[in-house]
């Protein structure tokens, strides 16, 4: 690793104070961010600890529930508060390890393009809280990697709604466990969401055939075929095809799961 | 009942002790008064030519000690390679000089250019940012076929990439044609055996000291042979004697093959600690481990299989194209020939084979011995061909492999291939394996399968290698350029307890527990007597080290002809003791007695004696006990065994999952069952690593795509499922004393083609003949999509 | 270069490291406690597993900085008071859950934080906990053997 300074701040707004300071970089758990330091990837000047200043609580809220933005995946899937499929969620990012270090808020400030929690947040349709504002779901994702957020800003919560139906599939990436394609389905008062991660070189988005199918016929016959190849990402662990290929399938079994 | 000392005993294993409390002491944990750190600066592209490397502002960043490029090691030589082919037209292999640090050109992605030691790791690291390197990238040549067919060249020194082009046996190839052209049927099949990464769980480590008062060189290192790294770098490439020069291999967390061989880092550490008066430490992180350890398999082979109307095989020809890497690394060139080469007869019949290997350079990390080495290409070959040839003929693949097996009244049995198997019962393991398969029931698993939305395949493999790997005038024939026998000292203190040093390494094998109860075995006392000492080259006489499951096979005879020798000394002492005739001396459950008398002396009376010799006849008794054997078998050790496997694939998915797998082996005698069985169950889990998951990828420029754990899919627990084995069909070994073969590789060379088969069994009736390994979801799906179209 | 304590293996200890120091080299080089061991570079091994609070973590990927006041516990901490094996690592020692040692601590640490949490593990979740631990010798068979008869022994 470079050298960098080390701070924990004990309130949001110190931290937001400390993150001014140029090449400052967050950080939450660092289940992403310390293995990307220590391969020399990155080269902040100060790190500001967000461990002492988030909330890390998990509450119901209107038959949804609100995650503090320092809430490790472990403190999800373990909590009675959130929905069983957001605790599905949780507890299939990573491993305990990680899901002992890892936040919420971290995993959706780097927006890593194969990760799970985008794909929830954009399937169900919640609220990214931060320090400044809330950002809807569609708003915040811009990309791989690539966020709403600006310099500085902090997420300090995610409100998920109340969903009647909802399910994630993750078909594992065999080395990193990240989703090869993960595929989230919601059906809510906003109607159906269909999200996918890890299929695209845009990073999670959702897939509009499927829901406009879905939302007349909430079942595994209305699940149109795979959708085109164009933009999705082909590696060794699979082709552009096998991964559309994939998103089909998993938007299946998620509607099936759903029930 | 089963004993709870001894041969034959699950004896606890004493190691454990100090690995299950954090006290175990691997190279990383030992720290030198005055230590700097050493960061190599690797090239990050496959193929250049240096122009340049400017070190001077590097060399005034805070901390640094010294920085080294290849002109500070003019004096030095190359790493050498241990084995010779001789290709066929009677010329030697082309050997490429392989330097410490890279000569005028970089040839893979990791060569080290350049070499920073400071008071810190991050300040090393931090400096060699620093230094400036002017290199004049040059066309890669990455896949084999490019670089035999008029592809960019790796070495000038080989025109067309290969390094020899080798001819199995010559002799023997017309026969072959003749039996292939006129046969009732002949099976082809095209496949890749591919590249692996080790990635034993600790990282490389070499610690380099120089005691200037006493010109000694120590070197600490991850090996799995301390002693053949003291000869190699300690002979060709720094010149330093053997008595200056100590090699320590402390506890070595798993090596698999890839820390057998010398390194340059090892060479440089030593080297540079001399050069600036201080211990230099260098560890490598994982990243560093992708692009510096040699890798393992990475095979293209064409295979054709001719046999008769009634499956008995005729003869068998098979083209493999070997990669080599960059550069030859220790063993490399002995992998794809006689470890492979002589196995092609597996355990059948087949009365003529004929192989042709091209090895290859490439521009790619060195390629040398992973567990198995030559022995799971050979097998995967044969097994993979066996039952595609058994799906063509429509004979069930259990009875066209009976229908072939060596019979077990036919050993001796002189192979085709050059080597002579001393004993074996193939029918026997197979049939266990059959037995503990269930495999009457396999249809209602078949059905209970469908009935989830999975298809149910059956995989059936045989398999049979040559360990033990020694004989050193059979593998000086084969161009081994050293011996491989094995040393032992075993000493007897005055007290009667015993200390054997060995010249085996254990990192992993537990070879502190084993070798121990076959001592205590032939002296009756108590393993708790015994203590195993290995890995310093100050300590023990000479080693060949652990590799090619030759630990207990020659190790282990070593020790048992040392144990002997002292049994005599002992005798002797005895008799004068007892003042008897020696030849009546008889030694049994730790007394010496005198045959039909009442008078006996007991081991601790001897073992005192022997050092208190107050009245010994000098002339023909000395004292002390203490004995030293070297010991070169006759011959290989064969084990062999049978592995079933059964998965069941999602075809949407195209994942595969293994629902049980099961593995008869016959290692001959069994030293200590708990440990075989663990050493099966981790050589089948990286066998069925490199058929699932495990797959080294370079991208037509030479980056290493599967370049960290984020890529590279390393068998978890949640991969595996638990194992049936079964080592109770035991044809012991005939030529050595413990009558045993080893049981190291096994798991590695049987399992992959028990995988694929069980694959391609359930997806046989879609028309899917062949996955190439690893048989990664994707691979599956593409398979299907391809053979429905 | 912050300050820091904590309390390992119940033991308060206290030190100056620079911003980047892992919690893993704070333990290896400042306190000397080798047994905690780096395997990788990318989270995925889990050799470097110590428990931060009574939760599992991976020692590799967490800053010193950031246990400031946190309760460790390393292998070196795991026997009993008189020196003799624990439970879980008698375990390991019956049922030849080991064999070069190098993934071991991390896979003991981790097996303690799972049967903390879950008494009885069935054998898959006993595989899927172990998600986060490679061990390349053993094939896991005797790794998961061991931890069901460390669970049954009330570990």
């Amino acid at each position: 690793m470079y050298s960098f300074d080390y701070v924990k701040p004990g309130s949001i707004d110190e931290a937001v104070a400390a993150l001014q300071a140029e090449d400052a970089q967050a950080l939450g758990g660092g289940q992403t961010l310390i293995p990307t330091l220590r391969q020399r990837l990155a080269q902040p000047s100060v790190l500001v600890d967000l461990g002492g200043c988030l909330d890390a609580g998990v509450a119901s809220q209107d038959g949804g529930c609100r995650i503090g933005g320092g809430a490790t995946h472990a403190s999800v899937a373990a909590s009675a508060d959130a929905p069983k499929w957001l605790r599905a969620v949780a507890d299939g990012i990573g491993d305990p390890q990680v899901r002992n270090r890892g936040t919420i808020g971290g995993s959706l400030a780097n927006n890593d393009p194969a990760s799970d929690y985008p794909a929830a947040v954009l399937g169900s349709g919640a609220e990214i809280s931060t320090n400044a504002r809330t950002i809807a779901a569609d708003d915040y994702f811009q990309g791989m990697f690539e966020t709403a957020l600006n310099e500085g800003e902090i997420i300090t919560g995610v409100t998920f709604p109340k969903l009647e139906a909802a399910n994630y599939q993750k078909f594992d990436q065999p080395a990193s466990r990240f989703a090869l394609v993960g595929v989230f389905v919601g059906k809510g008062a906003g109607g159906v969401r269909v999200a996918v991660t890890g299929a695209s070189e845009s990073g999670v988005h959702r897939w509009a055939d499927a829901e406009a199918a879905l939302a007349g016929n909430f079942s595994t016959d209305a699940v149109p075929g795979a959708p085109s190849a164009d933009g999705v990402i082909s590696d060794l662990h699979g082709s552009a095809e096998y991964r559309a290929h994939l998103v089909a399938v998993l938007t299946r079994r998620a509607v099936a799961a759903a029930g | 009942m089963p004993k709870d000392q001894g041969i034959g005993a699950s004896s606890k294993r004493r190691e454990d002790v100090r690995f299950l409390t954090g006290k175990g002491q691997y190279t990383d944990d030992i720290n030198r008064p005055g230590q700097t750190y050493a960061y190599f600066l690797r090239s990050n592209v496959a193929h250049g030519k240096i122009n340049g490397i400017d070190t001077s502002a590097a060399a005034s960043a805070p901390g640094v000690v010294g920085i080294f490029t290849a002109k500070d090691l003019e004096a030095a030589g190359g790493v050498p390679c241990g084995w010779q082919v001789t290709d066929k037209h009677g010329e030697p292999m082309k050997e490429p000089k392989h330097p410490i640090l890279a000569e005028g050109k970089v040839c893979h992605v990791g060569d080290p250019i350049a070499a920073v030691i400071a008071e810190s790791l991050n300040q090393a690291r931090d400096a060699a940012e620093l230094i400036d390197l002017d290199i004049e990238e040059l066309p890669p040549v990455i896949d084999m076929r490019a670089a035999i067919s008029g592809g960019p060249t790796v070495h000038d020194e080989a025109p067309d990439n290969i390094c020899f082009d080798w001819d199995f046996i010559a002799d023997n190839k017309e026969a072959v044609d003749q039996a292939i052209a006129g046969a009732h049927h002949v099976t082809t099949l095209t496949l890749t055996n591919n590249r692996l990464v080790a990635n034993a769980v600790e990282p490389r480590c070499a610690i380099g000291e120089y005691d200037a008062a006493r010109d000694e060189h120590t070197l600490y290192t991850t090996s799995q042979n301390p002693h053949v790294i003291r000869l190699l770098m300690g002979a060709f490439v720094l010149s330093i004697p053997e008595h200056k020069l100590r090699v320590v291999a402390p506890d070595v967390g798993g090596g698999f093959g890839s820390k057998i061989y010398h390194y340059a880092e090892e060479a440089f550490v030593t080297w540079a600690a001399k050069a600036v008066g201080r211990p230099i430490k260098w560890t490598a992180d994982r990243s560093e481990s992708f692009m510096s350890d040699a890798q393992g398999r990475d095979h293209q082979t064409k295979v054709e299989l001719a046999l008769d109307e009634n499956g008995k095989f005729l003869a068998l020809r098979c083209e493999t194209l070997a990669n080599m890497g960059a550069y030859l690394s220790t063993f490399a060139p002995c992998v794809p020939t006689y470890l492979h080469g002589t196995l092609l007869s597996g355990n059948y019949t087949t009365p003529v084979i004929h192989t042709n290997v091209k090895a290859v350079f490439t521009n790619t990390v060195p390629v040398d011995a992973y567990r198995g080495a030559g022995r799971p290409e050979a097998t995967f070959q044969l097994e993979r061909t066996i039952d595609k040839a058994a799906r063509e003929m429509g004979i069930d693949p259990v009875e066209l492999r009976k229908r072939n097996f060596i019979a077990p009244d036919a050993f001796p049995y002189q192979t085709p291939v050059a080597v002579q198997y001393d004993t074996g019962n193939y029918g026997a393991t197979m049939d266990k394996a059959v037995a503990m398969a269930d495999l009457d029931s396999y249809a209602a698993r078949k059905t209970a399968s469908e009935a989830k939305g999975k298809r149910r395949g059956l995989g059936i493999a045989s398999y049979i290698e040559a360990c033990g790997i020694a004989p050193s005038s059979l593998v000086g024939a084969l161009g081994a350029r050293a011996g491989l026998y094995e040393a032992a000292t075993v000493r007897v203190n005055p007290t009667g307890n015993v200390a054997v040093m060995t010249g085996s390494h254990s990192h992993g094998q537990g070879h502190e527990t084993t070798f121990a109860q076959v001592v205590a075995e032939m002296l009756g006392c108590d393993e708790a007597n015994v203590d195993i000492v290995h890995g310093d080259t100050a300590k023990i006489p000479f080693g060949m080290g652990t590799y090619g499951s030759r630990s207990i096979a020659v190790g282990g005879s070593a020790i048992v002809r040392s144990v002997e020798k002292i049994i005599e000394k002992g005798k002797k002492i005895a008799a004068h003791l007892m003042e008897a005739a020696e030849a009546d001396v008889t030694f049994a459950d730790g007394q010496f007695s005198v045959a039909g008398t009442d008078k006996s002396v007991d081991w601790g009376t001897v073992a005192l004696t022997a050092y208190v010799p107050h009245n010994f006849p000098h002339e023909t008794l000395e004292p002390g006990l203490e004995e030293t054997s070297f010991y070169d078998p006759a011959n290989f050790t064969y084990p062999a065994g049978a592995y079933i496997c059964e998965v069941e694939v999602d075809a949407d998915t195209g994942k595969v999952d293994i629902a049980s797998f099961v593995a008869a082996d016959d290692f001959g005698n069994v030293i200590n069952p708990m440990i075989v069985e663990g050493q099966v169950h981790g050589g089948l889990t990286q066998g069925l690593g490199q058929a699932l998951l495990e797959n080294c990828v370079y991208d037509e420029n030479g980056q290493l795509v599967s370049a960290s754990l984020m890529d590279y899919a390393m068998p978890r627990a949640d991969d595996m499922p638990s194992f049936g084995v079964d080592h109770s069909c035991q044809t012991p070994c005939t030529h050595n004393p413990l009558g045993v073969k080893g049981c190291g590789e096994a798991g590695a060379i049987g399992s992959p083609p028990a995988l694929v088969n069980a694959v391609v069994d359930a997806l046989s009736d879609l028309g899917v003949t062949h996955i190439d390994m690893p048989v990664s979801p994707g691979r599956v799906w593409a398979a299907i999509q391809a053979a429905q179209n | 270069m912050p300050s820091i304590s904590m309390t390992v293996n119940g033991k308060s200890v206290s030190g100056e490291v620079e911003g980047r120091t892992l919690l893993v080299q704070f333990l290896r080089e400042d306190l000397g406690l080798t047994g905690t061991h780096v395997g990788c570079d990318t989270s995925q091994c889990g050799a470097c597993v110590v428990h931060v609070n009574g939760e599992s973590v991976k020692a590799c990927t967490m800053l010193a900085a950031s246990a400031d006041g946190a309760e460790v516990a390393t292998i070196e901490g795991m026997a009993n008071a008189d020196g003799s094996l624990g439970v879980i690592q008698q375990a390991f020692q019956d049922h030849h859950g080991l064999q070069c040692g190098f993934c071991t601590p991390g896979m003991v640490m981790s097996a303690a934080d799972l049967l903390q949490k879950n008494k009885n593990p069935s054998e898959g979740e006993i595989r899927e906990w172990l998600e986060g631990n490679i061990c390349r010798c053993t094939g896991y068979h005797n790794i998961v053997k061991a931890i069901q008869a460390a669970a049954a022994a009330g570990a």
